[in-house]
């Protein structure tokens, strides 16, 4: 008779295998779980958009996609934000239009130049509002040197959208010499974080009002052009960046680990996380791993010079509590595994369902 | 953070966990079964079994009030929801639970208004500013939430809020509890009792497992060092040839439990004669009901619910899941046809289920786990 442990170990190898099955969409409409960053997510992009518009700059499925146009390698990208409420503490709709889509440029280790707005408008919606947004819209761009250039507007009956949603695209240009994605992840790389995870996360959750929490905790947005320059000024040896929005830190690592066919190993207490993220989350049964964040990198970079990224982090404002949470490795492939604070180890997947409500 | 980092001490938990290393005996193999599903998330969640030797086996219990929710009461509260001005509520773990004909989240697309509160008081909160719709809260849960959805009952009769009305599918933990023992297929050598049930019915009604059944019963409470501490006291016991109900939980769990909140559940439920649990079949006074002077509140009587009785997919082993008797990976369709993002079976579900604690954080098994993280 098999050993318990190695039938067991049969079914899950079973199990890994069935997981790296072409994906198929198997709901007849879309729900809410389609947009939360998760698996569903992730089945309905490859499955749908993925097959349908194949194409290379596409299939890597980075935030941006990196092209050459006359010897320049431009980056593109393009977001969309339909948060509520508009208005939370740290920020509103328009900050996280203008950061959300300066970080998908800066973390290909593009420089961002110009952005484009498109509004859709519900009938009624307060043009004083609106006015708060474009100005934030404004002083943001302004800060990270962007140009908001061209846009659209439309606005739709009542009841047809809540109030402001946006969608953005953005143009930046890579002038290193680099090739920055998730397929060069490689085993023996650090993972480092810059910054307190689940910050805009749980703000937005408690700002809907909706638990009865208080907290004085503000959103993370901003734009990290500026902590990744810092960054790729400092060592060669970074292999990939990502901004951690919906789905959190636990998200990325989880694809990275897919696309780069390697697995990851993180260390629980070496993640940073406010006390009060922490404590929301615990009342809540919210991993924090899997809380927005809207201006927290995630960076892999070269185990031998991971300590000069993390200085380089650190000395900018925005990084000040960056962190190495953990490593890249090679066995068992696509899983990503953490160590947790009380000394045991378990998986980390990507995020099923929509426990979250919508923070972007 | 206080009241949590001293629950999952690292050097505490080498301490208990040589303890445990020194009573166990290494002749003889221990089964324990975690009656909660709470506690099955925590095991899981903050790797427990990594601190136990590999003669004693976790085997994961009934305590999940997702799971134990029958295909039938999901089909008649999609029903519920489908009327005209109908706002269905219920709690987040219920909204991808498989009905025989898809999930909350998929009627909720096909035009249903569900929503998810966090609490019953939510959902009469909603009523209140919703006159012209009529809510409905899916009440789920053992005595731990059986309380809350009592509170408001009355705060709505209290209020004379009549827009606003609960499904009651509340169980009662001890018939479930009877039924595993009395399951011919299931060897256990003690429980660990569920905590936050026995904050509100206490530890005495326990005793019966530890006098008619000779089974030790630690009441455990749900951060990873009570577990581990609760298995320690447990393999105690037999190592001293006791037997008998312990509560390492006293921090929460009074002996005789909550007085306050049995009354709230008796001013306005009784026990159903009978209820079916998901894979355990019709089990006899182990659910309740709202009392007749609650009937204006009670969705049973205001739908003419089909209270159709749909079995089980054949595939799905989520009975002998919530039972023991099988280990998640054990389940024919587990990781495969069944996963947490198309359940088949409840299990798979919630956060507090057997299977989708398994597949989401313990997906490994321990040799591999070492050598990965090594």
């Amino acid at each position: 008779m098999t050993a318990r442990p190695e039938l067991e170990q049969q079914v899950l190898d079973r199990i890994e295998s069935f997981r790296r099955r072409k994906p198929t969409l198997r709901e007849e409409r879309i729900t809410m779980a389609h947009g939360a960053g998760g698996k569903a997510t992730h089945t309905l992009i490859e499955a749908v958009f993925l097959e349908t518009f194949r194409n290379p700059l596409l299939e890597p499925l980075e935030d941006q996609a990196v092209f050459s146009v006359n010897g320049a390698r431009l980056a593109c990208t393009t977001d969309s934000f339909v948060v509520s409420p508009l208005f939370f503490p740290g920020g509103d709709i328009g900050d996280l239009a203008v950061n959300g889509t300066v970080n998908d440029l800066a973390v290909a280790g593009a420089r961002p130049l110009y952005l484009t707005a498109g509004f859709i408008l519900e009938e009624g919606f307060p043009t004083a509002d609106l006015q708060r947004i474009a100005s934030s819209m404004a002083r943001d761009a302004a800060a990270v040197g962007v140009q908001i250039v061209t846009g659209d507007t439309k606005v739709v009956e009542r009841g047809k959208a809540d109030g402001c949603f946006i969608n953005t695209s953005g143009i930046g240009v890579v002038e290193r010499d680099i090739h920055l994605g998730a397929a060069a992840v490689r085993p023996g790389d650090a993972i480092l974080v810059s910054g307190p995870i689940g910050d805009h996360g749980i703000t937005i959750m408690l700002a809907r009002g909706e638990l009865d929490l208080v907290s004085d905790l503000t959103s993370d947005t901003a734009p990290l052009h500026a902590l990744v320059s810092r960054v790729l000024d400092a060592t060669t040896a970074v292999h990939a960046m990502r901004d951690a929005t919906r789905g959190g830190v636990a998200t990325i690592l989880n694809e990275v680990a897919a696309s780069a066919d390697v697995s990851m190993v993180v260390d629980e207490n070496a993640v940073p996380v406010r006390a009060e993220v922490r404590g929301a989350c615990e009342i809540l049964g919210i991993d924090p791993l899997y809380a927005a964040c809207e201006g927290r990198l995630v960076a892999f970079v070269a185990g031998e010079a991971a300590e000069v990224a993390l200085a380089a982090m650190k000395n900018d404002p925005l990084g000040r509590e960056a962190a190495i949470v953990g490593t890249v490795r090679a066995e068992s492939p696509g899983l990503v595994l953490l160590k947790t604070q009380f000394g045991g180890t378990r998986i980390v997947d990507m995020l099923v369902g929509d426990p979250l409500p919508r923070i972007c | 953070m206080r009241f949590v980092d001293e629950f999952r001490d690292r050097k505490i938990a080498g301490d208990v966990a040589a303890e445990i290393a020194r009573l166990a005996d290494p002749g003889r193999h221990y089964r324990f079964m975690e009656v909660c599903g709470g506690h099955t998330h925590t095991i899981y969640k903050h790797g427990i079994e990594d601190y136990l030797p590999p003669n004693i086996t976790l085997v994961h219990g009934p305590g999940c009030p997702v799971c134990v929710i029958p295909m039938g009461r999901v089909d008649d509260a999609m029903y519920i929801a489908r009327q005209p001005g109908v706002m269905l509520t219920c709690f987040g773990d219920m909204m991808r639970v498989p009905g025989g004909d898809g999930s909350f989240l998929d009627a909720s697309a096909a035009g249903a208004d569900i929503r998810m509160v966090y609490s019953p008081l939510d959902a009469l909160r909603l009523a209140q500013r919703n006159p012209g719709r009529h809510v409905v809260f899916m009440a789920i849960g053992f005595e731990t939430t059986a309380p809350s959805t009592a509170l408001t009952l009355l705060k709505a009769a209290a209020d004379g809020v009549s827009n606003f009305s609960v499904f009651c599918n509340h169980v009662t933990i001890v018939p479930a509890i009877k039924a595993i023992l009395d399951s011919p297929d299931l060897r256990l050598d003690g429980f660990l009792g569920p905590g936050h049930v026995s904050t509100v019915i206490g530890c005495r009604p326990y005793q019966f497992i530890a006098s008619a059944f000779q089974k030790p019963v630690v009441v455990a409470g749900f951060e990873p060092l009570d577990v581990l501490e609760s298995i320690r006291l447990l393999l105690k016991q037999l190592a001293e040839g006791r037997c008998e109900v312990e509560n390492q939980y006293t921090r929460v769990v009074p002996w005789d439990g909550n007085p306050k909140a049995l009354d709230v559940i008796r001013q306005t439920m009784e026990l159903r004669p009978y209820f079916e649990w998901r894979g355990l079949g019709f089990i006899s006074q182990s659910a309740l009901k709202l009392r007749e002077p609650f009937a204006a509140y009670d969705a049973e009587h205001i739908f003419r619910i089909p209270g159709v009785r749909v079995a089980d997919p054949k595939a799905c082993q989520c009975g002998e899941v919530l039972k023991g008797v099988l280990k998640p990976w054990e389940c024919k369709v587990f990781g495969t046809a069944c996963t947490p993002e198309t359940p088949i079976g409840t299990c798979m579900v919630s956060s507090e289920g057997a299977c989708a604690a398994y597949y989401n954080f313990g997906r490994f098994t321990r040799e591999r786990l070492q050598e990965a993280v090594r």
